[in-house]
């Protein structure tokens, strides 16, 4: 197992490093940012002051040894655009993000489970059928055009909730949350669902075939043998036994989740990391670019190994092949 | 009548498979509709100029003065348009048929490259096993392990904006879907009799590889291309809408709702509405389609 931790941990380092390397020669070779950023008024001192104040004459593994070196005590450079530090705009709107993807996760469970556990008993009902139907069209669905849609519906033809921004905010503990007002649940109201849907979709399908493979089983049967109460075999037998890949995929769809929030928060003008790296995108911004992609690479990375150590944890079948691997 | 061979085969047997396939695929009317829609779509795609009232991108044929009028306007002209105009005047019935026609060209294109990737590292995988196996496998699952909306963004972001570099980051995600599946079905066939009989035969392995290792394989990659044909249009859309994908030279259905964003807002559906009606048609009617192909080729579920 710790053998296991290790490689595992180590094999997550290559990767951000070669993630690093690929992102920031990428991202340094596209446009040209001093075009962008200096006055093209100034005259030719002012754009050389103004180039190596930002660095950009030097060779590019210069600068990728210098972003390296500060990358490592947590400064990834200063965005162009604001002047500040591109992690620090990136941790500042991390709040956002989490909380959008949270609420969809949320939402994504509460009513993904159930639905898929019914859709699984009754695979022939119409009920069952209608779920499953559902479920085809959530993942057929483009998040973007169903936000548009959402947008259209409930903002512009009945006017009930608003279409973009976060709402009043209350700090919880330093951390702006939307949650806590009702103008702020008015805002999350459109995009969290928007967000959720892809996941409603997933879960559904997921419960729905492991509840279906469960019920053919033979501890299940066995447990019917016995005399147990429907409730029980479903709630304990069963359940239980489609929980483990359940819980897997939430927790590796989370980090989906906050990569896809880039679309609602574009969508919804959602004030997230997301929004925020499509404007940079849009302006060049290289340092947040790179700081943003190396921020959700780790949360990435970290989610990934987590899931991986915890679903050895919970599931005693599992076998981590600590050789060849 | 003492002729009658004792066990006469089943009719089952005695069809082509592709027959019995057939049959399985169409007992389905919701598959079958779904494969009639999506017929459909491609035939308005391939024969857009021929079916188009106008040609959208033709200046001579628009006119700003018809510009944004709701679905079923008459123009300046005398003619109707059936799903109103955007900005510019243009038809969007028409722009619908021109952008299905590249949205579909992208994702034919993008899954194309991929799977004759994804088939070639799978199978290679598969056949040589050993250190080979392990480093492209890794390499997929690592990918495998990014959603793919973050990879395109990072590709996009490195390589920069174009239809080329879009269809680059849409073959570099797809992929590792093909060569995971393929390399799945080939190590399952690899240990069968028939396999090992070849090899005793002294067959070259390229004829190992392509006679019984591929068709054994095809079809959870026939279900698995499908569906990503589905994901590539949905992706592609995304990143048009985005702002990061299609250049505006190239119209796709993605591109026909970003433009309709802005006039949302002022009650102007139908900028947005309808090109977003016929991309969620289109893969719908894929993903229809996979779930019945899944369904019929699974040979588990096979009675």
């Amino acid at each position: 197992m710790l053998v296991f931790v290790i490689r595992r941990s180590l094999q997550s380092v290559v990767v951000l490093v070669a993630m690093s390397v690929i992102v920031f020669v990428g991202v340094y070779a596209i446009g040209n940012p001093i075009d962008i950023l200096i006055n093209p008024q100034a005259d030719q001192i002012d754009r050389e002051r103004a180039i190596a104040a930002l660095g950009l004459d030097r060779p590019l593994w210069e600068q990728y040894l210098t972003f390296l070196r500060g990358a490592v005590t947590g400064d990834l450079g200063r965005s162009f655009v604001h002047s500040t530090s591109a992690l620090g705009l990136i941790v500042e709107k991390m709040p956002a993000t989490l909380e959008l993807a949270f609420s969809a996760m949320l939402i994504a469970i509460v009513l993904g489970i159930p639905l898929g556990l019914w859709a699984g008993l009754k695979p022939d009902a119409l009920s069952g059928r209608t779920i499953m139907a559902g479920s085809i069209l959530g993942f057929s669905l483009p998040t973007f055009w169903v936000g548009l849609m959402l947008i259209m519906v409930f903002s512009v033809m009945l006017g009930w909730l608003p279409s973009n921004g976060r709402g009043t905010t209350v700090d919880l503990f330093g951390v702006p949350l939307s949650l806590l007002t009702v103008d702020g649940l008015a805002h999350l109201a459109l995009p969290a669902p928007n967000l959720a849907l892809f996941n409603v979709a997933l879960l559904i399908r997921l419960t729905r075939s492991g509840a279906r493979e469960a019920l053919l089983q033979d501890y299940v049967k066995f447990a019917r043998a016995k005399g147990l109460s429907n409730r029980r075999v479903i709630g304990v037998h069963v359940l239980r036994n489609i929980l483990i890949p359940v819980v897997t995929v939430i927790g590796l769809q989370f980090g989906a989740l906050i990569a896809f929030a880039i679309v609602t928060e574009s969508v919804f003008a959602w004030p997230g990391m997301g929004k925020l790296l499509i404007d940079s995108i849009n302006l060049l911004d290289r340092p947040v670019i790179v700081a943003y992609l190396l921020v959700i690479v780790t949360l990435f990375i970290a989610i990934n190994l987590a899931v991986d150590i915890l679903y050895s944890a919970l599931d005693p079948r599992v076998r981590l092949s600590e050789g060849g691997g | 009548m003492s002729a009658t061979p004792p066990a006469a085969p089943p009719m089952r047997d005695a069809q082509s498979p592709f027959a019995r396939l057939a049959g399985d695929f169409f007992a389905n009317p919701v598959a079958a509709f779904g494969l009639g829609l999506l017929a459909a779509i491609v035939l308005l795609a391939i024969f857009a100029p021929l079916v188009s009232p106008q040609d959208p991108y033709d200046l001579a044929q628009i006119d700003v003065i018809d510009g944004r009028l709701p679905p079923g306007s008459r123009s300046s002209t005398g003619s109707r348009f059936w799903l109103g105009t955007d900005d510019q005047g243009r038809d969007m019935l028409s722009a619908i048929f021109y952008g299905l026609r590249i949205s579909l060209a992208v994702g034919a294109a993008s899954t194309v490259l991929a799977l004759a990737i994804g088939l070639a590292a799978g199978l290679a995988a598969a056949y040589a096993g050993g250190r080979f196996e392990s480093f492209v496998m890794r390499i997929v699952d690592i990918q495998l392990s990014f959603p793919a909306i973050l990879i395109a963004l990072i590709l996009i972001a490195v390589l920069g904006q174009g239809t080329g570099k879009v269809i680059a980051a849409l073959v570099t995600i797809q992929w590792a879907y093909y060569a995971r599946t393929v390399r799945a079905a080939a190590l399952v066939e690899k240990r069968r009799e028939y396999v090992e009989a070849a090899r005793c035969l002294a067959l070259p392995p390229a004829r190992i590889v392509f006679r019984h290792l591929l068709p054994n394989g095809l079809p959870p990659l026939i279900v698995v291309a499908t569906v990503q044909v589905a994901a590539a249009i949905a992706l592609e859309a995304t990143l048009s809408f985005l702002g990061l994908g299609l250049p505006i030279t190239e119209p796709s259905l993605g591109l026909l709702i970003a433009n309709g964003y802005q006039y949302l807002l002022s009650g102007k559906y139908w900028i947005s509405f309808f090109p977003g009606v016929a991309l969620l048609a289109t893969i719908v009617a894929i993903n229809l389609v996979a779930d019945q192909l899944r369904d019929v080729l699974n040979p588990r579920l096979q009675r």
